[in-house]
């Protein structure tokens, strides 16, 4: 039984031995092959996909606005216009000549005054509601309701209520970004589980101690989830009440630009205005990653 | 001199217009340092009758007494170890033991003290090597030395425990009913604890408290288990007395209160 098995063991292993002999210095991994190499396929798997999709985007826009006919106009043409506003975002050369950075940086502030006061007034409210059975059940439905109204539709009671652009602006802001604030922060609150309140309870911690120490860290991820929606709410509500109420901002010099005929100027600042919106998701996302990464259950 | 007294505790759940009643007439009294167990199958009401102790529930009928007075709302002279270790996420080991003790000891003790007295109780369950530890980067034995360290640090005048060792592995829950035992020896706290481990019962108890089927649980039967202290688990695998209290609760469980399936 033994014999025949022994012979076809060494008959297979003869052959196989060598070729491994030829194989095995050339399969030597280095720093470079094992690191390195994988390390930027991975980067470039990420980056190369977008880079050729963009270049194709404007190659077609090229072609379809190059006719002399065109209503909009071509990449090439914009580049001729505006170089000024694409190159350097910071000049300044006269009290409405200024960089897109600087218009972009007024209409942040005026983001950054209404969307703060929409998350602390959102995430109090939110806790409040969120406690309170009944409270919940009479108010959810209201703020559904208020949740659809469009930023835009805000802009005339503002304006009538507070008689000047900035703070109309501003409240716009505010009144579109705190719906998803409350009724996150309030689902959140709900979902605390009832062994965290024992918890609590069992120490005897006061309201003021439960809301820093058990509320906001157990419904931080909620917490969060609200006020990514709402910076993005808020991005799109600055750019339409500043078309409206004028002023330095981003919105209103696209109206401008409008009225004006500059439409090349527009396009930039459309660049200009996705860039920014992408990058306060993305700095929302990850102070959210950074704030709730120890607070999931295990 | 009672030091917990149960005094006639009902207590029905009511939601619309259907209500159970889930305890019946439960009489009960703990003397000072006594480690009581309480058991019955599950779903009898043993973790609603805890936390009527805790003050987390309140009894429809009936109250409880601790050195006399009154009991209804939850506090730390009553620390409870939860069924499911229940430490806040978010927080290190050590500031889950902390959180307990700056409340208790807010007026009390200096910050230095109440430092001190944390690591202290961490050492006590043998966790101060982890206490910069998050409980999802621990063990479930480990999390549930962290609960029962949170519990001591507040000094209880009882120490309630619901199935702490319910979720382990036996050989860890072995090693820690030691050191339950260990620690009741030292400190000669107060403790009830909940159970349905006939063994767990027999070997850490003074009194095991049976109870009936639910709905509308009472007190089956109440058993001293005169055993000297400190016990050893392999000595009293051959003790008489222990095989005979041990045959008791059995008994009493399984042929008495067999569990009634699907109720
Ligand atoms: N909040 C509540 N509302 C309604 N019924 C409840 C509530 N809490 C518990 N009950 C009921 O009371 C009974 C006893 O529950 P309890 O949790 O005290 O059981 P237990 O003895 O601790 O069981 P286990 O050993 O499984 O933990 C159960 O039938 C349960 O359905
Ligand atoms: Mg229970």
């Amino acid at each position: 039984m033994n014999m025949p098995v022994l012979k076809t063991n060494l008959a297979a292993s003869a052959p196989m031995e060598s070729a491994t002999v030829v194989s095995l210095p050339m399969a030597k991994p280095s720093y470079m092959t094992t690191r390195i190499l994988p390390g930027l396929r991975a980067v470039s798997a990420r980056v190369v996909p977008p880079v050729i999709m963009l270049a194709l985007i404007f190659g077609v826009w090229q072609l379809l606005c190059m006719k002399p006919g065109a209503t909009l106009p071509s990449p090439s043409r914009i580049w001729a216009d505006a170089k000024d506003l694409i190159i350097d975002p910071f000049f300044i050369t006269g009290p409405q000549d200024i960089g897109l950075g600087w218009r972009v940086l007024t209409s942040l502030q005026r983001v950054a005054i209404g969307f703060g006061l929409a998350s602390v007034v959102g995430i109090l409210v939110g806790a409040v509601i969120g406690q309170s059975i009944w409270a919940m059940r009479g108010l959810d439905p209201i703020f559904q309701v208020l949740r659809t109204v469009p930023p835009l539709a805000w802009l005339p009671i503002s304006l009538a209520a507070f008689r000047d652009s900035n703070p109309s602006a501003i409240f716009v802001i505010f009144i579109t970004s705190i719906w998803p604030i409350i009724i996150n922060t309030a689902v959140g609150i709900r979902n605390i589980p009832q062994d965290y309140r024992n918890v609590a309870a069992v120490v005897q911690l006061n309201q003021v101690e439960f809301f820093w120490k058990i509320m906001i860290p157990s419904a931080a991820p909620y917490i969060f989830t609200g006020l990514r929606i709402g910076i993005g709410l808020s991005w799109l509500a600055i750019v339409a009440a500043e078309m409206l109420t004028g002023g330095v901002g981003i919105g209103f010099f696209i109206w401008d630009a409008w009225n004006s005929s500059r439409l090349s100027d527009i396009f930039v600042a459309l660049a200009y205005i996705g860039t920014v919106g992408f990058m306060l998701d993305r700095i929302v996302a990850f102070v959210a990653n950074l704030a709730t990464r120890g607070a999931q259950a295990s | 001199m009672t030091y917990l007294k149960i005094d006639h505790v009902d207590k029905v759940f009511t939601r619309g217009s259907a209500s159970t009643e889930v305890l019946k007439d439960i009489n009960l009294t703990v003397e000072k340092g006594e480690y009581i167990s309480i058991i019955g199958h599950s779903g009898c009401g043993k973790s609603t009758l805890l936390n009527i102790v805790a003050g987390l529930t309140n009894a429809t009928q009936g109250g409880v007494l601790l050195e006399d007075r009154e009991v209804n709302s939850p506090g730390p002279d009553r620390a409870v170890v939860f069924q499911n270790h229940s430490l806040l996420p978010w927080l290190t080991v050590y500031d889950n033991v902390r959180l307990g003790v700056d409340k208790v000891f807010a007026k009390t003790k200096t910050r230095a003290e109440r430092d001190e007295w944390v690591l202290y109780n961490l050492n006590l369950v043998q966790m101060t090597h982890a206490k910069d530890k998050r409980p999802s980067e621990v063990s479930g034995g480990m999390k549930q030395r962290v609960g029962i360290a949170r519990a001591l640090a507040m000094e209880p005048k009882v120490l309630l425990l619901d199935e702490p060792f319910g979720a382990l592995d036996a050989l860890t829950r072995a090693h820690l009913q030691d050191s339950v035992m260990a620690l009741h020896q030292k400190l000669g706290n107060t403790i009830m604890m909940i159970t349905h481990d006939v063994d767990e019962a027999v070997l850490l108890s003074d009194r095991i408290v049976m109870m009936t089927n639910g709905p509308s649980a009472k007190i089956g039967e109440v058993l001293d288990v005169p055993l000297p202290r400190p016990r050893k688990r392999l000595e009293l695998a051959s003790n008489t007395t222990y095989l005979k209290c041990r045959q008791r609760v059995l008994e009493f469980l399984y042929e008495r209160q067999r569990f009634v399936e699907a109720a």
